[in-house]
């Protein structure tokens, strides 16, 4: 059985026996790797607290008959500021949720592992609900399922775009609207955001309609994946 | 592959069930308690069926209790101003292990943890709330596990606890990250809610 090393973010962990835990992991060479990380939940564990969601670390691992074993792990960074508010926790778990639920075991996808780690790095940078959408918009496009925001989806008009229709998979002006409603303001920010132009939309002041495109990207996603993503509802009721 | 008879293979289903046992320990647990002396397995039946019908939840703190409330609860030498909110029952034990701790517990049932979509409405919040606002609380240490969802629950529970009169404290970070309390040892962890800090909300 063969040794292998590579970098990757712990998309969650589940609990294994007594001390151990099995981890997921979007790898940069090898895609979803799931592996078991031995003892980690003993609180002398050498790298129990580097191995939690989130978490972007180089591991060594044995591969396994079903299941990899880790033997060595490292932080690769470190953003403490993850963990400085409940929102960003939250954001951050959307993120892994996410790749979790697009990844594919035994596909090398060093797009999507970029794409983690630098959408971890926008949620530790900016406090706002955007950085989620945004990764979610970007998401879509590089699974080949993206929207388009410029025109309408039917006359090509670029002009009184005022609607979001998923099934078409773009904007819709007023004589040929479907789908859900689009404020002017949101329309903004999702042609900044998908225009490549992320670091503006950012910086603009968080507002109705920073909700309303992050109430878009959540539909979107989860219309893509066919299923709700449990993180972003476990406030709901509350 | 053979198949046993139909009542060991229900033991063996039961004890798979239980975690931490896999199906290889599952098997060797029947088989153990089928070769050793009857009286083995009957003080097993018995003690099973004891711990069940007498241990219940206390019906203030969530804590096992064997009766209406818990032997934290009903002690009246703990003081009734302060209280400890942990995730399950086995971490009482550990911060009781401590010695230094003197009030009272809230015992959680769980923790937030988005991945697994368990939210605060599945856990015992309300209760705690009603607790807080109700038996005159002056001082909430959250004491959930060093972790992702530990430190979730606990920066949720800042948030709601927000009541006049209620310090709301968090377990020092002494802790290592990623375990769960109940392996800490008693003299980390009694240096932990020594050192316990004001949460800034
Ligand atoms: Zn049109
Ligand atoms: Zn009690």
């Amino acid at each position: 059985m063969g040794i292998y090393r590579d970098v990757g973010v712990v998309l969650r962990t589940y609990k294994l026996g007594e001390s151990d835990r099995i981890i997921v992991l979007c790898t940069q060479g090898r895609g979803k790797v799931r592996a078991v990380a031995k003892g980690v939940r003993k609180t002398k564990s050498r790298f129990g607290g580097r191995l939690e969601p989130g978490s972007h670390v180089l591991v060594q691992m044995y591969e396994g008959r079903e299941l990899d074993i880790v033997s060595q792990a490292e932080l690769v960074e470190t953003l403490p500021e993850l963990r400085t508010g409940l929102d960003r926790l939250g954001r951050c778990a959307a993120i892994l949720e996410a790749v979790d639920q697009v990844s594919q075991e035994g596909e090398a996808n060093a797009v999507l592992y970029d794409m983690t780690v630098g959408a971890l790095r926008a949620v530790a940078h900016w406090d706002t609900p955007l950085v989620t959408s945004a990764f979610f918009f970007k998401l879509l496009a590089v699974e080949g399922v993206g929207v388009s925001v410029g025109a309408c989806v039917e006359c090509a008009a670029e002009t009184d775009l005022v609607a979001l229709d998923l099934a078409s998979g773009g904007v819709r002006c007023r004589s040929h609207r479907e789908g859900v409603a689009v404020s002017p303001e949101a329309l903004l920010i999702l042609q900044l955001v998908l225009g490549g132009r992320l670091a503006q939309a950012l910086a603009l002041p968080i507002g109705a309609a920073t909700f309303e495109v992050d109430h878009l990207a959540h539909l979107a996603l989860e219309r893509h994946i066919e299923r709700r993503l449990r993180s972003i509802h476990i406030l709901d009721g509350s | 592959m053979a198949d046993y008879p139909a009542a060991i293979q229900e033991l063996i289903d039961a004890f798979g069930r239980l975690p931490g046992i896999g199906p290889k320990s599952a098997q060797r647990i029947t088989f153990h308690l089928l070769k050793a002396d009857a009286s083995e397995s009957a003080r097993l039946v018995r003690a099973l069926s004891e711990a069940t019908a007498r241990v219940s939840f206390c019906s203030v703190c969530f804590n096992l209790a064997e009766g209406e409330q818990c032997m934290v609860c009903s002690d009246p030498q703990r003081d009734p101003h302060v209280l400890c909110v942990v995730e399950e029952p086995r971490d009482v034990v550990a911060v009781e292990r401590t010695r230094e701790f003197r009030g009272r517990y809230h015992v959680l049932g769980g923790a937030i943890d988005h991945l697994q979509g368990v939210g605060p409405e599945q856990l015992r919040v309300r209760e705690l709330l009603a607790r807080v606002q109700g038996e005159g609380i002056t001082e909430v240490i959250l004491c959930t596990n060093p972790n992702i969802e530990g430190e979730a629950t606990a920066l949720y529970l800042s948030r709601v606890l927000d009541v006049p009169g209620v310090t709301v404290s968090r377990i020092a970070s002494g802790l290592p990250v990623g375990g769960d309390l109940e392996y800490a040892d008693e003299l980390t962890l009694g240096r932990a809610l020594e050192g316990r800090r004001t949460v800034v909300r």
